[in-house]
């Protein structure tokens, strides 16, 4: 009889326990509503913008994806609102919507000052420069005396000056006020280079009448991680985002696809059966299903899938992995493992 | 005493009498007149062609991608409207529910031409109709969630569905307001009188983008928990307010233009505030600022753009997030695409200022007939 009391008291402690840690008003209210709503930009190629029927696609979008996939397995189960960058942080705040899925740079200001909670680093961007390929300049080293074009009044201004002064380097800036202006004079060529964050020059170079008459230089003079945010206090709801986005990278990292992800179900290496879910219950402790990784993954794909579709080859950005290359090719995409 | 010389005829002309004398004294009156003939001639040679060649001649007709729209001396890329056109129609409204958005498209088209067309009667009914029933019927139709009708947030509603529906609405739910509160400015009952007063005031004077902003973001956080109102609703009810601000102005400006005798005839005659504001007062003063009101109509469509700004996808940012797209992303789509948003922003204000001009000629400008305005 005691130990039977004793086992009814320690089943409760355990249910208590678990609904202790998977306690999160905001997944309750996401699962409750039924969709999850997702904060993206007004319009940017490959991050977050609708296609021609209509759909938002974009590496942004596919992030806030794979969080509805993790939760519902449908990862159209999305709502989501178009938001500028001037009230991105607001309607955040006030319960718009519940992740922020908008090409935003991570800072301390805003990490520490708005009341958010940056959760990954989805894209390592920065300044970067782009040429005239017959110019033969091949890195922004080439560019001493050089004349460079960019918009005025932001901090790639600051940046250029930066650089060019503590390399040694001679070079003329030309801002003006509009980002379509500078990107026009440097076509008319008032400028050897046009300066702005490297993702946004891969947009610009298809904005040129020959594309493939520029080059983007490989280096970045600037650091802009663009990141998911979430709002400050409920912690689990940031840590269903983050671990979201590391199951995107370790699956790549473990070689599981969209395409594989039913053969390696079977694999027995014990890296791949924590990451679906096989052996632990890492999804269980999230307040998620056991197969919430096999869910983001079959419906979403891996980072490297995501990357390449929205940005990479599969896009007409061609964006090259550099920087977001995993951690063992050489770039700095890293995930904690799954244990 | 000479006799008269013999009748000749006149000399022949090249181009006949009546060109030539039309020609000679609507062009070339004078010096200055015929410089500035040749100046126009001159820019509209210089400006003309090479648009109508960018445009029209020049311009690729068929694609499916930017790769046909680029290249050496391509013009205009149609295809991209093409490729755009359910957006531009209906935003991302789903594609199997977008007869709703027909039906409520057909809706308004029928409500306006009653109230457009002066020969059609029961123009007070149209007018409640457009103005409280008509908003509320586009709302439940769209959004759905009864009837069996599947919800559609409003996240999704967009292109000229959202603008002309924003515009419609605005100007049916702000005239009624804008005449009340024109009234009750100039009411002698004081509170009323300062209320009024009050939120002209407070409204003319704020940004109409710095309402939206409060409406979009501030709003929600003196919310109870648990109720929410829909962020189109939000931004509809401060456009419409903002509006109605305005056409209070341009309605008392018309009310303070009428002679105090006109009241005061109606008050001799034993008609009571009512019945001389409704049968006397108003259609005199709403005949009066005609002009200024459809100018307030005007510029509230132009407005709606602002509704971007708050993450909405009108009309101008579909065409906006289309150039993005880099599908189609090239130098000669964006000017493309607001090619096309011009001129359909320009179609349907200068359709409205045309029929304001047509009112003032038939309804409003003869004595008679006013009071059918």
């Amino acid at each position: 009889m005691k130990t039977a009391l004793a086992a009814v008291l320690l089943a409760a402690a355990a249910i208590s326990a678990a609904a202790a840690q998977s306690a999160s008003p905001t997944l309750d209210k996401v699962k409750k509503d039924g969709y999850l709503k997702c904060g993206v930009s007004d319009g940017l190629a490959g991050f977050s913008n609708p296609d021609a029927n209509g759909n938002w696609t974009g590496i942004d979008v596919d992030v806030c994806r794979a969080v509805a996939a993790a939760i519902f397995d449908n990862p159209d189960a999305v709502r989501y609102t178009s938001t500028t960058a001037k009230e991105r942080f607001t309607a955040l705040q006030s319960g718009e919507f519940d992740l922020l899925s908008r090409n935003t740079t991570v800072t301390m200001q805003r990490d520490v000052a708005l009341g958010l909670e940056f959760t990954n680093v989805t894209y390592y961007d920065g300044q970067g420069f782009m040429v005239k390929t017959d110019s033969g300049v091949t890195s922004v080293n080439d560019l001493n005396g050089a004349t460079i074009c960019t918009q005025s009044g932001t901090t790639t201004e600051l940046n250029v000056a930066d650089y060019f002064t503590s390399h040694g380097m001679q070079y003329q800036i030309l801002t003006f006020e509009k980002e379509s202006e500078a990107l026009a004079a440097y076509d008319s060529g008032r400028c050897d280079a046009y300066t702005t964050d490297q993702s946004g020059l891969y947009a610009a170079k298809l904005e040129l009448a020959d594309a493939n008459a520029h080059t983007v230089l490989p280096e970045l003079i600037s650091k802009e991680p663009l990141g998911p945010a979430v709002r400050q206090g409920d912690d689990r709801w940031g840590d269903i985002v983050r671990w979201t986005f590391y199951v995107l990278v370790n699956a790549e990292e473990l070689g599981v696809t969209s395409q594989n992800i039913d053969e390696q179900l079977n694999s027995q290496n014990p890296e791949i059966r924590r990451l679906l879910g096989i052996e632990g219950d890492f999804g269980e402790q999230l307040g998620l299903s056991k197969d919430w990784a096999v869910r983001i993954i079959r419906k979403v794909g891996n980072y490297g899938e995501i990357f390449e579709r929205n940005l990479g080859s599969g896009s007409p950005l061609g964006i090259a992995r550099g920087k977001n290359a995993l951690w063992k090719d050489g770039g700095l995409q890293y995930a904690p493992p799954i244990r | 005493m000479a006799k008269p010389a013999a009748h000749r005829a006149p000399p022949d002309r090249p181009f006949g009498p009546l060109v030539f004398d039309w020609l000679r004294e609507n062009l070339f009156s004078s010096v200055t007149n015929t410089l500035l003939t040749v100046l126009a001639i001159a820019f509209i040679y210089a400006v003309v062609p090479p648009i109508l060649d960018w445009a029209v001649f020049s311009a690729v007709w068929s694609g499916t991608g930017r790769a046909d729209c680029i290249g050496e001396g391509k013009g205009a890329c149609w295809p991209f409207i093409v490729a755009r056109k359910d957006q531009i129609i209906y935003g991302q409204y789903f594609a199997d529910q977008r007869w709703r958005v027909d039906v409520v498209y057909l809706a308004g088209a029928l409500g306006l031409a009653w109230i457009l067309i002066p020969r059609l009667p029961g123009k007070l009914w149209a007018g409640i109709g457009m103005a409280i029933l008509f908003p509320v019927f586009a709302f439940v139709m769209l959004s759905g969630g009864v009837f069996d009708l599947p919800v559609v947030p409003t996240e999704r509603w967009g292109g000229l569905l959202l603008t002309l529906l924003i515009s419609v609405v605005g100007i049916a739910v702000s005239f009624p307001i804008g005449v009340l509160l024109a009234l009750g400015r100039r009411s002698s009952l004081p509170v009323i009188r300062m209320l009024c007063v009050c939120f002209i005031e407070f409204v003319r004077g704020v940004p109409l983008i710095t309402l939206l902003f409060m409406a979009a973001n501030v709003v929600p956080l003196f919310m109870p928990q648990g109720v929410s109102l829909d962020k189109l609703l939000r931004a509809l009810i401060v456009i419409s307010l903002f509006s109605a601000a305005y056409m209070a102005e341009v309605v008392r400006g018309g009310l303070q233009a009428l002679p105090r005798g006109q009241s005061e005839a109606a008050a001799a005659l034993g008609l009571g505030y009512w019945q001389t504001t409704l049968l006397v007062v108003l259609p005199q003063a709403l005949k009066i600022s005609l002009p200024s009101i459809v100018s307030s109509c005007i510029s509230l469509l132009k407005d709606t753009s602002l509704i971007a700004t708050i993450g909405f996808f009108d009309f101008l940012q579909v065409i906006k997030s289309g150039n993005a797209d880099p599908a189609w992303s090239a130098p000669n789509v964006a000017f493309t695409g607001y090619l096309f948003a011009a001129l359909v922003y320009w179609t349907l204000c200068f359709g409205m200022s045309r029929y304001s001009a047509y009112l003032e000629r038939t309804v409003a400008g003869g004595k008679v007939g006013a009071g059918r305005l």
